[in-house]
Order: C-alpha cells, then structure tokens, then sequence
C-alpha cells in the first residue's frame, strides 16, 4: 500500500506548471491537486505515473470569482471553500448543500473542485453539478486555453477530453436566475461514500408552473447529463408528487444503468426514479 | 527527482530535519523518520482516518499527502494535545465517557474533532455526527465517540 516512485514537479507559477506539463506528458506525467482520488489510485499501485506536476504551490489557482454572470472557480479551490455559501446568488447555496455529501469532512479540506471534474468519476457531485448547470472547463496548455462545454466535457468513466498536457486550470458556472429553486438527492450505503445514484434539479416557477427545468443526473450511467425525458415531465406543470413521480419514472426509462457486482440495472433503474423524485421534493422545502 | 531530498517538518512545535523519498507519504514520515507514532495507519487509503492530523489548522488524512507536501508548515499531532500532564478536554472527555476500548482509531478521532471544532467551535450536534462519519472505529461503536466529542465540545466552548 505504498504509491510506486516517482518524481514530483513544485511549479510555483501556472506557466511553469503548463512548461512542464508538456514535458513529462508523453512519460505518463499527471497533476496532484488535492490528492484525495489519485493517492489511493497510486497507493494501490492502479495508478503509476512517473511523474507528479504538484499545483499545490502555484499562485493565482485558488481563485473563486463572481462577476454577475459566472462563478469561476480555480483549479486548487477545495471542497471545504464550499461550506459556506460563496456567492448571495441561490448558486451559492446550491454548492453549500451539494458540497457537504462529498466524501467527509477531512477529505474536504483538501480535495479540489477541479480535481473532482479532471477525475471524473461518475458518481463525483461536482461532475453531476457541472453537467446539470452548464459548467464550461477551462483547460490550459503551452499551445493555448481551450473552453470546453460539461457536455463535451465527460467521456465515460474516469475519462474526460482533457488533453495529457492540459491542466484543468479553472471552470466556470453560469449563475442561477435569483427565483430559481433547486434540489439534490443522493443515495449511498454509508456515510460520504460514492453515491449509487444522485440527482440535482433546478427550475423557477412562473405563474406557479415549472419552467426551464434541469434534471441532472450522476452515478447511475457512465458520465453524468441532464435527462431531458425527465425535464418536459416538469415544464409546464406545477410542483406536484404526481409530476415528480412522471420525472422520476421518465429518468429512469431513459438511462443506460451502470451495473456492478452490487447493483444490477434493474436496481438502479429503481434507484434512479427515487433519487429524481426526492431531488424535486427537496426543492420545495 | 526520486531521490530523496531534504524537508523540515514542524510537529507540535519542533523541527525535524529529515531527507524523504516523494512517494513517502506524512504519515510515514511522521511515524518513521521523526519517531512519532502517536498516529497510527490503518488503510492507507484514506477511508479509515486513523492518521488524521492537523495541518496548518486543516485536520486531513496525512496518507493522503505526501510528507514533502508539508514541508514547513504546521502540523499537529496526537502528542501535542496534552499540556505536561493536563490531558486536552477531548482527551478527558474520551477517558471519562469510555469514548474507547482497543485504541487504535483514537488518535485519529482526537485530532478530528479538535481540528473541526477549533475552526467551527458552535458546530451543531447533528453536523457532528456527520464529521464523525470521516473516521472508523471496529471496537466501541461510535455512540460513546459521540458523548466523547459532545462533551468536549460543551467544555471547549467555555
């Protein structure tokens, strides 16, 4: 249970991280942010790069913004920067009640947002958030910076379209309208461990009807994504359990279910119309 | 490199030079290089908490940070709770509340809690039970952890 050698890399600025990102990339060179996926991942020796470009010492990476359009967020922001609403926008507290199902309280602290995203683990709450609002994930290399879009962004399990010598250097967020309304479910067989199945909705009521709803889902296919079955279930009508029910049974029709040795799919079928139904009622209360 | 280089790591207010590989994780570091093994290591993967130590104010896994990491910042340990012969209020509060049995997992919860409580010192009951949930114990169950930490907390508040 020891990570195998390997040499670390101590930039202090983003473009000696980026400079010696691309020399190491081609000899399975990897960033170390928080560490909280990848040191496990290299303690059980699934993972042994040869080299680590350490960002825990570049200046600038730990930046949360706010510009009254986007939240933007570095590439060493850590989960715990979430504890506390980090904008008055109804996104801040979205992160704040999203932020506290994310592994435990340590991990927190050092754990980044961005480090979840490049990880990509499907059942990852900062993954199921970025697919469900929008996000846009700013990588950066030598050669330039690229936006790509979360819908573009993911790429089955653990797999994302970053590049070997880019850096995730920092997403950003649309902010949510100030009547939007969201909520978030998840389920897990213990505390703070991977989610089998989660939901984060969003929506604004107009006239006391649904309107420009977002149901996104993780955990219960390859990468997380809004379902738009589940979405026009809930334009159009008002909060009720018989529209939450009719988004949770169209979700759940329209997965493709990951299956392990504990869940099969018709599980998480089953799984998936609870998780959507109880994100929608968390959203009324 | 992956040779060795030389770091200093201040635990509970004194230096240790030492010269590690980067692959050696802090909480080898502290157990073996600086000879403090009030921390103890069980999974090694960052589920258990067993070596949970405060750095710089921030209780984490110290598996899960490699000890070059830590290079010249502040961490804290089990053996810097006690003040000479005065056990810490959380070190109290577990011996009075029967808040162990083999012992093992102690240090860890100690130095979870007094790190969670020292930043959020009004934390509520219930948002302690769920920091308790970072950390496992296999001989106590956890109801006396939790009479421990709650009873701490009241006398810290003070």
């Amino acid at each position: 249970m020891k990570p195998a050698p390997f040499v670390r890399h101590v930039p202090r600025t983003l473009d000696e991280a980026l400079k010696i990102l691309t020399d190491v990339a081609g000899e399975d060179g990897r960033v170390l942010a928080g560490g909280q996926s990848l040191v496990p991942i290299m303690a059980f020796r699934l993972a042994k790069p040869a080299h680590l470009v350490d960002i825990n010492e570049v200046e600038g990476l730990d930046k949360i913004a706010d510009d009254g359009k986007t939240l933007t967020i570095g590439a060493r922001v850590r989960h715990a920067a979430f504890h506390q609403p980090v904008t008055a926008n109804p996104l801040g507290a979205l992160l704040s009640y999203v932020a506290r199902h994310i592994a435990h309280y340590p991990i927190r602290m050092r754990g980044t947002f961005c480090g979840s995203l490049a990880h990509a683990d499907p059942s990852s709450e900062w993954c199921l958030t970025s697919a469900t609002l929008g996000a846009v994930m700013v990588a950066k290399s030598v050669k330039g910076t690229r936006d790509i879009k979360a819908a573009e962004f993911f790429d089955g399990i653990m797999s994302t379209n970053l590049k070997e010598d880019e850096l995730l250097a920092e997403m950003r967020l649309p902010l949510l309208p100030a009547d939007a309304k969201f909520g978030f479910y998840e389920f897990s067989r213990r505390a703070g461990d991977f989610a089998m199945a989660a939901s984060l909705v969003t929506y604004r009521l107009d006239g006391g009807k649904i309107v420009d709803a977002r149901v996104g889902l993780g955990g219960a296919e390859a990468s997380p994504r809004r379902i738009p079955e589940a979405e026009a279930e809930l334009n159009g009508k008002a909060p009720s359990d018989a529209a939450f029910r009719a988004a949770g049974e169209a979700a759940s029709a329209a997965i493709e279910p990951l299956e392990d040795h504990q869940t099969d799919a018709a599980y998480r079928r089953d799984l998936v119309k609870v998780v959507v139904r109880r994100a929608l009622e968390h959203s009324l209360t | 490199m992956t040779d060795k280089t030389a770091i200093t790591l201040n635990i509970n207010g004194k230096d240790y030079a030492i010269e590690v590989e980067p692959r050696r994780t802090l909480a080898d570091a502290i157990r073996e290089d600086c000879g403090q093994t009030g921390t103890h290591i069980g999974c090694e993967h960052g589920v258990c908490g067993a070596c949970t130590v405060i750095v710089d104010g921030a209780p984490v896994r110290s598996c899960l940070m490699f000890a070059a990491q830590a290079d010249g910042k502040t961490i804290r340990t089990v053996e810097g709770l006690a003040d000479g012969d005065r056990l810490h209020p959380m070190q109290q509060a577990f011996m009075d509340n029967h808040g162990l049995q083999c012992g093992f997992c102690t240090p860890g919860f100690l130095m979870l809690a007094v790190g969670v409580l020292e930043r959020e010192p009004n934390i509520s009951d219930e948002d302690l039970i769920d920091v308790l949930s970072s950390n496992l114990c296999r001989c106590t169950g956890y109801q006396n952890i939790i009479k421990s930490v709650r009873a701490a907390a009241q006398e810290m508040r003070k």
